[in-house]
């Protein structure tokens, strides 16, 4: 019975190898396929799909195709308001980026375990976002040293620094720079961590409740369940908007790289 | 955590299919599909603005059409006109030649008709006097029983005549 099963709001988050594949290894290093490579897979096949569907190149579009125009001319305008005409040749990186977390985050939503399915939200794994935190990061360093060489190191030193907090400012901006990659990866880890726990955790309410009893079933059970469905709401709204800060913030850094202050 | 409690044994998995799939997706989705896409918008947008273009040459060129054409009437018109004011002038020149010539024909006969009275009026003088002299001859010669001669009788008449 479901008063025995006791319900771990972390155990959604982990990883379990499929079809037997807990061994396989490179050179030492396990690359089991799990349920979060599974998932990236739905995400990137959904994504392909998605974007294959706008690839009829009518003149006037239809539903499907002036949908995926709308996005990658969103991804257009975003960098070309935030780096400029420089920014254009980043859409590809950004968009796919972009598209990319924002179906993790919005597949990882799914209801699945109604039919019995687990969606895995791989975007709440912090190896996962850390490493697109990462790529982007070296984005930002490797355009950044081949485009302005050492000078890129002005970054450090804004515009109107005054000469006596020399010693200072560029400590301060060192350390603003190099927490970029964290706080890129952890925000998007976080977030999407805490609203799976929250529901998971008021789910857990419902069930408990409602196995005490009727009584406690209608007065903890129901207020629950229904904060449960506006939570739901806020987090399909907490999907969107991460994935956009991401891709935000992916873009501002790299209008420093390509222009500096 | 699992996050945590799972990171020895799973990093490497997930950085490796994490890396393998996004590669995937940005090379197959973001640099093969993205920039046709993008490419089909601008196609369009430099559609759209030809088309407008093309639109706003055309009624340029109506314009000018127009304007020639407003030129061209203003300007048939204005010899239009010109040709009725000669019309009229040649008419008004030619009604008025006519006009002389009937006056001048008119004055001709006029001045005819005026000699003719006044030689009608000298004739019937002549006879007046033709007539009064042979009647006065005939009263003398009747009452007087004298004869007078014709020529001194119409001095004599003639004088008479004209005094009064």
């Amino acid at each position: 019975m479901a008063a025995e099963a006791k319900v771990d709001p972390m155990h959604q988050f982990t990883i379990e190898p499929l079809f037997g594949s807990g061994n396989w290894e490179i050179a030492g290093y396990n690359i089991a396929f799990t349920n979060s490579a599974l998932w990236m897979a739905i995400s990137a096949v959904a994504l392909w799909i998605f974007v294959a569907g706008g690839m009829k190149r009518q003149l006037v579009p239809g539903r499907w195709q002036m949908a995926v125009e709308t996005f990658t001319g969103f991804i257009d305008d975003l960098l070309a308001a935030n780096v400029g005409k420089a920014g254009k040749k980043y859409v590809p990186y950004i968009f796919s980026l972009f598209m990319f977390i924002l179906f993790a985050n919005m597949l990882g939503l799914l209801p699945l375990g109604v039919v019995g399915l687990h969606a895995f939200t791989f975007t709440s794994h912090f190896t996962v976002t850390g490493i697109l935190a990462i790529l982007s990061f070296s984005i930002v360093l490797i355009v950044g040293f081949w485009r302005h060489g050492l000078h890129f190191f002005s970054l450090f030193v804004p515009h109107g620094t005054p000469i006596w907090l020399l010693w200072l400012i560029p400590v301060i901006e060192l350390i603003s720079f190099l927490v970029r990659p964290f706080s890129l990866g952890l925000r998007l880890f976080v977030a999407m961590m805490a609203g799976h726990v929250l529901l998971e955790v008021l789910s857990s309410f419902v069930i408990d409740s409602s196995n005490a009893g009727a009584g406690w079933g209608v007065f903890i059970g129901i207020p629950s369940f229904i904060l449960m469905v506006a939570i739901c709401a806020l987090e399909v709204l907490v999907a969107g908007i991460q994935a956009y800060v991401f891709a935000l913030l992916t873009s501002l850094y790299i209008n420093d790289a390509e222009n500096l202050h | 955590m699992p996050q945590i409690a799972q990171l020895a044994e799973t990093y490497s998995s997930q950085i490796f299919w994490l890396l393998i799939i996004f590669g995937l997706v940005f090379f197959i989705v973001g640099r093969g599909m993205v920039p046709k896409v993008m490419d089909t918008v601008a196609q369009r947008d430099r559609q759209i603005s030809d088309d407008l273009a093309a639109a706003q040459a055309a009624r340029d060129a109506a314009d000018e059409q127009e304007a020639a054409w407003r030129k061209r009437e203003s300007e048939n018109r204005a010899e239009a006109q010109a040709l009725v004011a000669q019309a009229k002038a040649e008419a008004a020149a030619k009604t008025e030649k006519k006009l002389a010539t009937a006056q001048k024909k008119v004055d001709a006969r006029l001045t005819e008709a005026e000699e003719r009275i006044s030689a009608a009026r000298s004739a019937a003088t002549a006879e007046i006097e033709a007539v009064a002299s042979e009647a006065a001859q005939d009263i003398i010669t009747r009452l007087a029983g004298v004869k007078v001669t014709k020529t001194s009788i119409s001095a004599a008449v003639k004088k008479a005549l004209a005094n009064g």
